[in-house]
C-alpha cells in the first residue's frame, strides 16, 4: 500500500520509477548496440528465413521498441496508481 | 452534406474513417481514368492537387484565434491521434523517398538510420514526453527558460532549435518542391514556392492544431501510398500478401548473386548524381564497421529526443499518461514505415539482378534494356543512367547509375504496376514532406515569437498581437526556408543527419539532465548548451573542409564529439556553482509526479 507520508510517497514513487526506466534503458542498449554489434557473427544463423543479425537490425529490434515501450507504460502506470498519482481525467 | 453532432475531437474515428473511405475511392477512380487512356500526366496532377486541397481544407477549418488551441492544439489530442501526427510530423520526404534507397545502395551501415530513427523513441518516452508534458511548456526553450531560469538559457536553446530545424527545413521543402515539380510539370523553382504555399496553408490560420489535423490526414495518405505498391510487388513476385516476414529467403537470393554479377566493380564512367550498385547488402566485418553503424545509430537517437518539432508534439495531450501513451502509438506508425523499407530495398534490388526475373536488367542485352519504358522516362529526366561501358552489348553491374530516390519512385514502374500507383506514391512523399515541413516551421516561429518576442522582448503583449506576430514569423521562417532550399545548396540526406547532430549536440543533456539531475544549475545548462554546440560545429567545420575524421567519425555524426563536450562542461560547471534553490528543486519533483496542474499554467 502506499505509504501515507506524502514526501516518502514522492520518494517511493520516483524510485520505482527510476529503476523501471534504468530496465528499459539497459534492454535498450541491447537492442539498439549489443546485437546490432554483431550482425556479422549473428548472421551465421537463420531466423524466419533470414539471417539473423540482418532480422534484428531490419526487423526485430524495431519489434522489440515497439514492445518495451508499451511494457514500460504498462507498468508506469501500475506505479502511478499504487502511490495514488493516477491523474483523474 | 455529412455534419458533425458536436466538436472535432468528439468524432474523431468517423471523420477520419471518412476521410480514408474517400481517398480510397478516389484511387479506384483514378484506376478506373488510368483504365480509360486518361495520360499518366493528368493522373499525377489529380492526385497532387485533390491530397492538397483536402490538407487546406482541414487548415481552413482549424483557424483559431486562441493562444492555447494556436500553441498546443487546446491539449486535447487524443493518444492514438496524435501518435499518427508524430508519425507524419517524423517521417519527412527523405525517409519516405531516400530510406529505403539508401539501403538498396548503403546496406548494412544505412541500416544504423533505421534502428537510429525508430530506438530514440525509447529515450523520448523513458527520459523526455511524460516530464515535458507535465511541465506543460508551449515550446521546448520555455522548458529550458523556466527549469533554469534566467533569458540567456532561454536564448542559447531558441538559437540552438532555430539552426538544426531550419537545417531540417530547408531540405523539406526542397522534396516537396521536386515531387510539385515532377508531378505538376512546372520547373523546381516554382515547385518549391508552390510547396510552401501549401504547406502555409496548412499552418497559418491555425497553428498546433491545423498542423495535428492535416498531419493525422497527410500520415494516412502516406503510409498507404508506401505499403500498396510493397504488397503488389511481394504478390507478383510470389513472397506472399504481407511481404514483410517473408522476404528473408530473397535476401539469401541476393546474396547468391552479388559475386555472380561481380558486385564491387568499379564504375568506368560518371554520372553526375547517379551512381552503381557497390555495397554488399550484408555486413562484411570491414574495420569500424559495427562501431559507425553504433555511433551513427546513437547519434540519431539522441537527436530524435532532442528535435523540438517531435517533443512539441506531446505537449499536445490532455495528461502526462496520453503523452506515454501517444509515444507507444507514434513509434507504432513509424515502425509500419520503416520496418517496410528495407523489405522495398531488397525486394527491388532482387527484382533487377535476378535472372529468372522477367523484371532483371543486370546481364541482359544492352538494347533491350536501354528499349525499356521505365529506363527511358527517368533517364530523360537525369535520374537513371545506362552505358556500355566495356562494349560487350551486356548491361553489366557497373553500367546501370541511378539515383537513390528511384527506388522508391520508380519502384512501381520498374515492377509493371499501373500508373496509378505512382500516381499515388507521388502524393504519398508530398506529404512525407509537407507535414515534416509544417512541424519544422511552426516550431521555429513557435519559439521566436513565445520565447523571444513575448518573453524576452515585450512580456506586456496580449493575446492578439502575440498571434498576429506568432504568424507573421511564420511566413517570414517559410518564405526564408524556401528561398534557401531554391539555391539547391545541401543534398537531402546531408543536411537531415546534421539537423539531428546539432540537436543533440546542443539540447540532450540539458533537457535530459534538467529532469534526471536535481543539482544541475543554470551555469551547467549554459554551458552544456554552448560547449556543447560550438564543439560539434567546430568538428563539422574541419570535417567538412578536408579534415581527417578521427575514428571514422564524419560529418552525419558529428554529434558525437558534441555531445560528450556538452555533458562533461554541463557537470563541471554545474558542481562548481552553487545548487539551484529549493523553489527550483521543488519544481524538478513536481515535474516527476503525472498529477497536480501543470508548472506553468499561471505563467502563461
Amino acid at each position: 500500500m502506499a505509504p501515507n507520508n506524502e514526501a516518502d510517497r514522492i520518494e517511493g514513487h520516483w524510485s520505482k520509477t527510476r529503476n523501471l526506466t534504468f530496465v528499459i534503458l539497459g534492454l535498450w542498449f541491447v537492442f539498439a548496440f549489443v546485437l546490432p554489434w554483431y550482425t556479422k557473427a549473428l548472421n551465421a544463423y537463420t531466423f524466419m528465413g533470414f539471417p539473423l543479425g540482418f532480422y534484428f537490425i531490419a526487423q526485430g529490434s524495431l519489434i522489440a521498441f515497439v514492445v518495451m515501450i508499451f511494457v514500460q507504460n504498462w507498468f508506469q502506470d501500475k506505479i502511478d496508481d499504487e502511490f495514488g498519482f493516477h491523474e483523474d481525467q | 452534406m455529412f455534419r458533425l453532432q458536436g466538436r472535432l475531437v468528439d468524432n474523431l474515428p468517423k471523420v477520419y474513417g471518412l476521410y480514408t473511405g474517400g481517398f480510397i475511392i478516389f484511387i479506384a477512380l483514378m484506376a478506373i481514368l488510368d483504365k480509360m487512356g486518361v495520360s499518366a500526366a493528368t493522373i499525377g496532377v489529380l492526385f497532387v492537387a485533390f491530397t492538397i486541397c483536402i490538407y487546406a481544407l482541414i487548415g481552413w477549418l482549424s483557424r483559431t484565434m486562441e493562444l492555447g488551441a494556436y500553441y498546443v492544439a487546446g491539449r486535447e489530442v487524443p493518444a492514438v491521434y496524435n501518435g499518427m501526427a508524430t508519425a507524419a510530423d517524423w517521417m519527412s520526404g527523405a525517409s519516405f523517398v531516400a530510406l529505403a534507397g539508401g539501403i538498396y545502395f548503403g546496406g548494412y551501415g544505412y541500416m544504423a538510420f533505421i534502428v537510429g530513427w525508430t530506438g530514440g523513441y525509447v529515450l523520448v518516452n523513458a527520459l523526455m514526453a511524460p516530464y515535458l508534458r507535465k511541465f506543460g511548456c508551449y515550446t521546448v526553450p520555455d522548458f529550458i527558460g523556466t527549469r533554469y531560469g534566467g533569458n540567456f538559457a532561454r536564448l542559447c536553446a531558441v538559437i540552438i532549435l532555430v539552426v538544426a530545424s531550419f537545417t531540417y527545413v530547408t531540405a523539406q521543402i526542397d522534396a516537396s518542391g521536386t515531387i510539385a515539380a515532377r508531378a505538376l510539370n512546372i520547373s523546381y523553382e516554382t515547385g518549391v514556392w508552390f510547396g510552401l504555399a501549401a504547406i502555409l496553408m496548412c499552418s497559418m490560420l491555425g497553428g498546433m492544431r491545423a498542423v495535428t489535423w492535416t498531419q493525422v490526414a497527410q500520415y494516412i495518405v502516406l503510409i498507404i501510398a508506401y505499403l500498396v505498391p510493397i504488397i503488389w510487388m511481394s504478390n507478383r513476385q510470389g513472397f506472399g500478401i504481407i511481404p514483410h516476414f517473408s522476404y528473408g529467403e530473397a535476401i539469401l537470393r541476393i546474396q547468391e548473386l552479388e559475386p555472380l554479377v561481380k558486385l564491387g566493380t568499379k564504375a568506368t564512367e560518371t554520372f553526375a548524381g547517379r551512381s552503381i550498385l557497390t555495397v554488399p547488402q550484408m555486413a562484411t566485418g570491414a574495420p569500424l564497421e559495427s562501431w559507425k553503424f553504433a555511433t551513427l545509430a546513437l547519434c540519431m537517437m539522441a537527436g530524435t529526443a532532442s528535435l523540438p518539432h517531435i517533443l512539441m508534439r506531446y505537449f499536445t495531450t490532455p495528461s502526462v499518461r496520453s503523452a506515454r501513451k501517444s509515444v507507444a502509438w507514434s513509434l507504432f506508425f513509424i515502425f509500419l514505415l520503416y520496418f517496410s523499407a528495407p523489405c522495398l530495398a531488397t525486394l527491388t534490388k532482387l527484382q533487377l539482378l535476378d535472372p529468372n526475373l522477367p523484371t532483371a536488367i543486370i546481364g541482359k542485352p544492352f538494347a533491350e534494356v536501354a528499349n525499356l519504358a521505365w529506363i527511358k522516362n527517368w533517364a530523360s529526366v537525369g535520374m537513371v543512367a545506362i552505358s556500355d561501358s566495356n562494349k560487350d552489348g551486356i548491361l553489366q553491374i557497373n553500367e546501370f547509375f541511378m539515383r537513390p530516390d528511384v527506388v522508391v519512385l520508380a519502384t512501381p514502374e520498374i515492377a509493371g504496376l499501373p500508373y496509378v500507383i505512382s500516381g499515388l506514391v507521388a502524393a504519398g512523399g508530398l506529404a512525407a514532406a509537407m507535414s515534416t515541413a509544417d512541424g519544422l516551421i511552426l516550431a521555429i516561429a513557435n519559439a521566436l515569437s513565445h520565447d523571444l518576442y513575448y518573453k524576452m522582448i515585450d512580456p506586456k503583449a496580449d493575446v492578439r498581437l502575440r498571434l498576429i506576430v506568432a504568424r507573421v514569423l511564420l511566413v517570414i521562417i517559410g518564405v526564408l526556408a524556401a528561398f534557401i532550399a531554391s539555391l539547391h545548396i545541401t543534398g537531402i540526406l546531408g543536411a537531415v543527419a546534421w539537423a539531428f547532430c546539432f540537436a543533440c549536440s546542443g539540447l540532450f543533456f540539458p533537457l535530459v539532465l534538467g529532469v534526471w539531475w536535481k543539482r544541475a544549475n543554470r551555469q551547467g545548462a549554459i554551458a552544456g548548451m554552448i560547449v556543447g554546440f560550438v564543439a560539434g560545429s567546430a568538428y563539422l567545420y574541419y570535417v567538412q573542409n578536408g579534415g581527417a575524421p578521427w575514428w571514422g567519425i564524419d560529418g552525419l555524426r558529428f554529434g558525437m564529439i558534441g555531445m560528450p563536450a556538452s555533458l562533461v562542461s554541463m557537470v563541471l560547471v554545474s558542481l562548481m556553482t552553487p545548487a539551484p534553490s529549493a523553489d527550483i528543486q521543488k519544481m524538478v519533483d513536481d515535474t516527476r509526479i503525472p498529477t497536480g496542474g501543470t508548472i506553468l499554467e499561471a505563467s502563461h
